[in-house]
């Protein structure tokens, strides 16, 4: 029982802590997904991968041209948010009125594709940023840097995307959009225009979030394997296009796998969020937020 | 399109005929990835077709393998009992999954991004376990000595190999059949129309779905512990993950997935196109050949949603009557 309680105490909280942390940049992932889903009504399978070409943005600009990190980041959100309004122009505009499942799929190539470019272009390789962060001791407890200023960024971030979507016209029009689609075209609103604002607003997030996962992860061409997936299961947890949802869906699976990995892999801690997730969708099969039908 | 039976019996008699004609190991190799492949592509169309569209086949592919693979390694049990035991663990996952998502109308996005979990969920468990699975690195089924070789499931003549896929493909094909013919294939084409609409004319929705889907993890297991059994080498990028349902998916598109033959031109020309790239590109250039074969997907998704056979079928048939679509 002792040893319990000491487990408790300080690994139990730090775990806490740190999920909390993981869940800030999970939200900001799942924001953009969500963006992306709620006003053009398609969902990038390759989101991950546009933060994992983001991620390379960060790793050649600071340890190969030898940016400073403050410069870089800027940069590498714009790289991401022109991939991502490039993405929509070459790939979704096309699909546009076909059936939901093509564009899915077609975005499914794009993962292959960014996938073999980055094995092709930079090789299977891990690479790291070389910016080791200092830990921040707190009592017992260990938090690192990197963590702690994604967190904050991450939510810079969400609040920066909040302002833009409800004090700026095109915020407005875009969160028009996502209530009807067809109305908006007639009250003379440029779709075409907002879906590749969407899609570079999407594409910036992913390019934020490239940002900071690059801190604490170490780059090779499938690291979007590894969050892509979580990511997914969030946003529907959340309701797909439900941002507040998604946000809130975000901390919870982050905490399940910080706790899940405190007593085991961080594996299991993955395994049990996709049980939850199962349970759940017994409970509140439509999102933790929506209404009962 | 009815094929009229005597080009079913004659193209049969030249499948079988053709080792004994023709017997460059490569060649047969190849032909052998084709039919496996040809039949896990169909059992994706099996659910695709009626706009169930999965991605976690890859996760019941990986199942089928990894579960006859570790009870012959650790329990020395039988693929002849390890692969039936491992289609009944991949149809439980599939009913789990499936259950509350069709119980509670989880459709269109959410139930693709669903599945996507499920097979990367399915990756994560066999990278997480390891001890027993061998991870990320792989995993090798012991080899059998030598006399129980058929106990073991494992021949070294690729004209067995041969055999055993070609029977497999075969009922594959009857299976599409079977369930283009029954009456749960009319019940599930009113779903994939309107599901509330079925639903008021008394099909049982969630029933008739669960169905379809068990017969296709089904199927996808049973491909799944065959490769592995011809292959002998597994790992967890190859037979499970989001990339090989992906790679599923696509090759059903790409062929078409509403006629019976689309998934295996499908694999014909996915399979012939990788390893043409593959043996092109050479080993130096890991990746190039993803990157061709992932731009002509989108490419086809564009241009060719119907895919190549379907779309062929299509304008024969307006040819035929130009006044009626199919």
């Amino acid at each position: 029982m002792q040893a319990f309680l000491d487990i408790f105490d300080i690994y139990l909280l730090e775990a806490v802590i740190n999920g909390i942390l993981l869940g800030g940049v999970l939200a900001l992932l799942a924001l953009g997904l969500n963006l992306i889903f709620g006003v053009i009504d398609v969902t990038w399978i390759c989101y991950a991968e546009l933060v994992m070409i983001g991620m390379y943005g960060m790793y050649f600009m600071v340890q190969v041209y030898g940016l400073p990190y403050w410069i870089a980041a800027p940069l590498t959100i714009l790289l991401v948010a022109a991939l991502g309004a490039a993405l929509h122009y070459i790939v979704i505009a096309p699909l546009l009125t076909a059936p939901p499942i093509n564009q899915l799929l077609a975005t499914g190539g794009v993962l292959f594709i960014l996938q073999s470019f980055a094995t092709v272009a930079f090789g299977i390789e891990f690479r790291n940023l070389g910016i080791r962060l200092p830990v921040l001791m707190f009592g017992d407890m260990n938090f690192s840097y990197a963590r702690l200023l994604s967190f904050a960024a991450a939510l810079i971030g969400m609040v920066v995307v909040y302002l833009f979507m409800t004090r700026t016209f095109t915020g407005t029009a875009i969160r028009a959009i996502s209530q009807d689609r067809q109305i908006m075209s007639l009250m003379g609103v440029d779709t075409k225009r907002l879906y590749i604002v969407t899609s570079a607003l999407g594409g910036a997030l992913a390019g934020l979030a490239a940002c900071l996962l690059v801190l604490q992860y170490d780059v090779h061409p499938f690291v979007g394997l590894s969050f892509g997936p979580i990511t997914f299961l969030i946003c529907v947890l959340g309701g797909l296009g439900n941002f507040i949802g998604g946000f809130i869906a975000a901390f919870v699976f982050a905490e399940i796998i910080s706790l899940g990995g405190l007593f085991s892999d961080l594996e299991w801690g993955y395994v049990l969020a996709f049980a939850f997730f199962i349970v759940m969708m017994f409970i509140r099969p439509a999102g933790l937020l929506a209404r009962r039908r | 399109m009815k094929t009229p039976r005597a080009v079913w019996i004659a193209g049969i008699a030249a499948a079988i005929a053709l080792p004994f004609v023709h017997r460059d190991p490569y060649h047969l190799h190849i032909l052998v990835l084709i039919l496996i492949w040809s039949f896990a592509y169909t059992s994706w169309s099996i659910m695709g077709r009626f706009g169930l569209v999965s991605l976690g086949h890859g996760g019941f592919m990986g199942v089928g393998a990894y579960v006859t693979a570790l009870l012959w390694n650790h329990l020395g049990m039988s693929p002849w009992l390890g692969i039936p035991l491992a289609m009944v663990a991949a149809a439980l996952l599939a009913l789990v999954v499936g259950y509350p998502c069709f119980r509670f109308r989880i459709t269109g996005h959410y139930f693709v991004l669903v599945t996507l979990a499920l097979s990367g969920i399915v990756l994560q468990v066999i990278t997480a376990t390891r001890d027993y699975t061998g991870g990320s690195l792989g995993y090798t089924p012991d080899r059998a000595t030598s006399g129980r070789q058929l106990l073991a499931l494992q021949f070294d003549d690729k004209v067995i190999w041969y055999f055993i896929a070609l029977l497999i493909w075969l009922s594959g094909l009857l299976i599409w059949r079977w369930i283009d013919r029954s009456m749960g294939r009319y019940a599930m084409d009113a779903i994939s129309e309107d599901e509330d609409a079925a639903a008021a004319v008394g099909v049982n929705v969630t029933a008739e779905k669960l169905k379809i889907t068990v017969i296709s993890a089904l199927m996808t297991a049973l491909a799944g512990a065959l490769y592995c059994q011809y292959q002998m080498f597994i790992s967890p990028d190859t037979v499970s993950g989001i990339s090989v349902s992906l790679q599923m998916a696509f090759a059903a598109i790409v062929g078409g997935l509403y006629v019976s033959f689309g998934p295996t031109i499908g694999a014909v020309i996915t399979i012939l196109l990788a390893e043409t790239l593959r043996i092109g590109f050479g080993t130096n250039a890991v990746g190039w050949d993803n990157l061709v074969y992932g731009v002509l997907l989108v490419l086809f998704i564009i241009f060719l949603p119907k895919g190549i056979l379907g779309s062929v079928i299509e304008k024969l048939k307006t040819q035929r009557k130009p006044s009626l679509r199919s």
